[in-house]
């Protein structure tokens, strides 16, 4: 799942002080699951914006919603003429919802309530982690399903570097080394010697500095075509 | 001669090899570097200039190595993979040999949230035994990564590290493995301070038949005082300080003297090993402890070959 954060209320404050009609917009999809900006949280944050603008004495009518998700068009499309009611739209999905709405709504402007930040689980309630990088060409059989694009704080491809300690990453004692992880668990697996084949260089124009990259399955869209 | 360099030649002669650390200044003053070089010529073969060691901006490591070269002494460029792609990378490497660096270092780098600009982005494009490789192929084909030809040649002498004691223990050696098979002609390790630990490391690293195939300078730290003997031993990973240092800290009545005296009973029992092929002295902000330490040790003169 996507994973992000709410931001700041004051740089949220900021951003929409200036518009008198302001729709949260929430999707009750990944970032529901972090309370970031699932429909609960656009409704809170709406609240919130109420309350600021009666403090600041300034007349801000303040909607809330929320559709599924905010990354395919028919979840918006049927509201789109409600949507378009609005001074602005702060949407509390992902960043690919924002980006996918701005495209698609004419000249209403949409801010972001959250923070994107990262492709994560949920190991235990409340704790979200990274786990892959999104980097376009997968290497997880060769490391025990251990990513050390995301999980190595140097992307390192052939083993651990010094700052590794006591199994934590050198950045931080909160961080576990992606590496000391890849080791312990390819010794479980029998198969530690795999880690001693030098990896070559990367090809990371498959990640996002390749450019801004789309994938285009042929078969499907000439059904839709049709 | 892969490069010529009065590091290889030093090494391959079957000398002990004696390398120190220069910090290059934050700042443009080319005084300091030259100062620290001159301090220091006599005593040593070559010169490791950092690479923004610590994440901390300095002058670059290509430029100090430069300074140095001027007044007579073989540099070693250190480059971490942290700040430079590729294309920079290469084309540095370029540069440098065109200036005649022949040495150089490979790193991975501190993580740049450890420095004065945490909020960089790094680079990681390549890490450093991919590195190595680069430089290797740079070298002995004359080609670049992507496979073009180079005009001319590249003479390199390719050195690497490696942090004995870090964790996973049972992968270090094959780490360093990889590095030898990546291409690497000499190895610095971290400092050493628990030698009898060493010891046991270097026989693994001899089971593999790895110290026939590079040359390993153990790293030297002179230990200034107490705190600095306390502070490695919490907070530097892969540096492991016993206890008896920091008691034997603690009780002296001088402690740099102690540091002085611990740096050469290390170097007695390193020069001991047959294994090891030199030191490369790291005496962080205290430059001028190492001539001290070079004599005391008995390693004068150094030779001129």
């Amino acid at each position: 799942m996507i994973v992000g954060e709410q931001k700041p209320f004051e740089e949220i404050w900021e951003m929409i002080k200036s518009f008198r009609k302001v729709l949260v917009f929430g999707c009750n999809t990944c970032v529901a699951i972090c309370h970031a900006g699932g429909g609960k949280e656009a409704e809170i944050l709406a609240s919130l914006i109420r309350m600021k603008a009666i403090q600041e004495g300034i007349g801000m009518e303040v909607k809330h919603a929320a559709i599924e998700r905010h990354c395919e068009p028919e979840f918006f499309d049927p509201m789109m003429e409600d949507i378009k009611t609005n001074d602005v739209v702060l949407s509390t999905a992902c960043g690919v919802g924002v980006n996918f709405l701005a495209e698609r709504i004419g000249d209403i402007p949409v801010f972001p309530g959250i923070n994107t930040q990262f492709f994560g689980a949920v190991p235990k309630a409340g704790i979200f982690v990274e786990l892959c990088a999104g980097c376009g060409n997968c290497i997880l059989h060769l490391t025990g399903g251990i990513c050390p694009i995301a999980r190595c704080a140097k992307s390192l491809m052939n083993g651990p570097c010094g700052g590794t300690n006591k199994g934590k990453c050198e950045i931080s004692q909160d961080v576990d080394c992606g590496w000391y992880l890849i080791v312990e668990r390819m010794k479980k697996l029998g198969a530690l010697e795999k880690l001693y084949e030098i990896q070559p260089l990367r090809n990371w124009s498959t990640a996002t500095y390749g450019g801004p990259r789309r994938v285009v399955l042929e078969h499907i869209k000439d059904i839709e075509g049709q | 001669m892969k490069s010529g360099s009065n590091l290889e030649k030093v090494l391959e002669s079957g000398h002990f090899a004696v390398t120190a650390e220069v910090g290059p200044p934050k700042g443009a003053s080319a005084k300091v570097v030259q100062r620290k070089g001159e301090l220091l010529k006599t005593y040593c073969d070559a010169m490791n200039v950092t690479d923004n060691q610590t994440a901390i901006v300095r002058m670059s490591s290509c430029s100090g190595c430069i300074l140095l070269r001027e007044i007579g002494i073989d540099p070693v460029m250190q480059i971490v993979v942290r700040d430079r792609n590729r294309i920079a990378i290469q084309s540095d490497i370029l540069g440098a040999v065109a200036l005649g660096i022949r040495n150089i270092l490979c790193l991975s780098g501190d993580h740049q949230r450890f420095g004065n600009h945490p909020t960089t982005k790094g680079v990681y494009d390549i890490d450093s035994i991919q590195l190595v490789q680069t430089l290797k192929k740079m070298r002995d084909e004359k080609k670049f990564i992507c496979g073009e030809d180079i005009s001319g040649e590249v003479p390199l002498y390719i050195g690497a590290v490696e942090t004995p004691f870090a964790d996973p223990i049972e992968y270090r050696v094959k780490r360093l493995a990889k590095k030898v098979k990546a291409g690497a002609d000499f190895i610095q390790t971290q400092a050493v301070f628990d030698v009898a630990k060493f010891i046991k490391w270097m026989e693994i690293v001899r089971d593999e038949g790895l110290d026939k195939q590079v040359h390993i300078l153990a790293g030297v730290i002179p230990i200034k005082s107490v705190g600095m003997a306390r502070y490695m031993k919490d907070n530097v990973s892969g540096i492991s300080v016993p206890d008896e240092i920091v008691t034997r800290m603690e009780e002296a009545k001088v402690a740099k003297d102690e540091g002085v005296k611990i740096a050469l009973e290390i170097i007695e029992q390193l020069k001991e090993m047959n294994s090891i092929h030199g030191i490369h002295i790291m005496a962080v902000a205290w430059e001028d402890i190492v001539p001290v330490i070079v004599e005391r040790a008995g390693l004068l003169p150094r030779p001129v070959l």
